[in-house]
């Protein structure tokens, strides 16, 4: 089944800055059951957005948000300290976003991940910047996946983002990430494919439609998770579709249950 | 008589073969290279920068506009000797220290490119001193600061505090942007000004350079 990775409680989002810093618990409270309601599979929290004040505000939202979900939580956060401290205060075992290749976060995160039991997001970037093929993709995620079995993480909780990047500034950048995608998946079946969407329609206009193709376009593929607002109900409703069209909804199930819910609609 | 507004209708429709037929009739008839490369090439990017300020344009029509003024840049080169080359301020402009996004800062030097400035684009992952060296260097009036991620703004600040230390912050503007950099943010860490896209910053540029 397809995983949402709920990109809301993000400190650098206006409104959930205002209620860290107000500590309005309510407001994190709601805004976390809400995407649960509406099919997130795991929360990210990010609390970097305030400078100096990350590992506290780490700590107020996972306080607030651990008791209130059922959910697994997606760690965010580039700093080794935090993510140690919020490793031992969840519940269930974790998604930690993320290690990538650049040196110093590379670094930072490998002597971290080593051991522990979670699932971690590799980014497909390293220190000469965003990748510039699709065979750059797939380098960089193939020497990702082994550096991270090396240090006990198994290839099934590991989630390569191949990094989206602009449509409008190259025609081709869709078929790089689509073709990176698909090489990845046949060198490693097991391993899952996720990202950010919203990048393919930077620089366009009515951008939602684009970002609605594209992940078809990319479930196709090879992709089994997203970071997305779960709140985008049309967003949603096309990943559920495109699930069943791919034949992982067996009878049709999960799709004509959003259709009772009323949240697919034609 | 050269037509300068349909040079200009012709960059803003992304009509590259209309385009180099305009500038090479305009040449026939003796118009000065600088004319052309003034009232229709560089007017004619003014206009393509504000329709993407006010969402009337998008990235790929300014590409497609901007390669269309490039060709035709290429036809008039060896035409405007040192006049052509020297005439614009000169912009330093990079991606701050541990952050290596370079799309958007790169829309940026070429508006600015198009709107004749010296554009001296140093890349990503610049450190502060780097900033400083290339401003004395470059003799850069303006600086431009890029930061895509938040745990890189406070990068945009020391690079700021070692142009005051370097003693040249009253010689260069500063100028900051990128996806979490905001109005506000520009005022804390003492830019003298923010700009939400390409269009607007080259716009904002050519004031702060005046």
């Amino acid at each position: 089944m397809f995983e949402v990775i709920g990109e809301r409680i993000n400190t650098s989002r206006k409104l959930v800055q205002e209620a860290v810093a107000n500590r309005d618990a309510q407001y994190i409270i709601d805004d976390v059951k809400k995407q649960e309601a509406a099919g997130a599979t795991f929360i990210d929290v990010n609390a970097g957005a305030r400078i100096g004040h990350e590992e506290e505000d780490m700590k107020w939202l996972l306080e607030v948000i651990q008791p209130e979900v059922t959910l697994p939580l997606t760690l965010d956060s580039p700093d080794p300290a935090v993510l140690e401290m919020a490793y031992s205060m969840v519940e269930k075992t974790p998604m930690i976003n993320s290690i990538s290749l650049e040196k110093d976060r590379f670094d930072a995160m490998i002597p971290f991940l080593k051991g522990k039991d979670c699932k971690v997001i590799a980014l497909c970037m390293d220190d000469a910047g965003m990748p510039e093929s699709s065979d750059d993709i797939f380098a960089r995620a193939k020497s990702l996946i082994e550096e991270l079995n090396a240090v006990g993480i198994p290839t099934t909780n590991i989630y390569v983002d191949p990094l989206v990047q602009p449509i409008s500034t190259d025609s081709n950048k869709g078929m790089m990430v689509l073709d990176a995608v698909r090489a990845i998946k046949a060198e490693f079946p097991e391993v899952h494919i996720t990202g950010g969407l919203s990048n393919i329609s930077y620089g366009l206009p009515q951008r939602h439609i684009i970002n609605r193709t594209f992940v078809t376009l990319m479930m196709d593929a090879g992709m089994d998770s997203a970071i997305i607002d779960p709140l985008d109900a049309k967003i949603m409703a096309t990943i559920k579709t495109a699930d069943m069209l791919l034949g992982n909804d067996q009878f049709c199930m999960e799709y004509l249950k959003g259709v009772r819910a009323g949240v697919i609609e034609s | 008589m050269a037509d300068f507004n349909a040079m200009q209708d012709a960059l803003v429709s992304c009509d590259q073969a209309k385009l180099e037929t305009l500038v090479n009739s305009a040449l026939a008839e003796d118009v000065p290279a600088i004319d052309i490369l003034n009232n229709g090439l560089i007017a004619g990017m003014d206009i393509v920068g504000e329709k993407m300020e006010n969402g009337d344009m998008f990235i790929p029509e300014v590409l497609m506009a901007a390669q269309a003024m490039g060709a035709c840049v290429g036809i008039l080169k060896p035409l405007l000797g040192d006049e052509g080359g020297a005439q614009g301020a000169s912009v330093v402009i990079g991606t701050v220290k541990g952050d290596l996004h370079d799309i958007g800062k790169n829309l940026v030097a070429m508006m600015m490119e198009s709107a004749g400035m010296t554009v001296h684009n140093l890349g990503v992952d610049i450190a502060p001193e780097d900033f400083v060296a290339q401003i004395k260097e470059k003799d850069a009036k303006i600086v431009c600061l890029s930061a895509l991620l938040t745990t890189t703004m406070p990068a945009m600040k020391q690079t700021i505090d070692a142009i005051v230390e370097s003693g040249l912050r009253d010689q260069v503007k500063i100028m900051v942007g990128g996806a979490p950099v905001t109005q506000a943010f520009a005022d804390e860490i003492g830019a003298d000004g923010f700009a939400p896209d390409a269009g607007s910053a080259s716009k904002m540029a050519k004031a702060l350079a005046a």
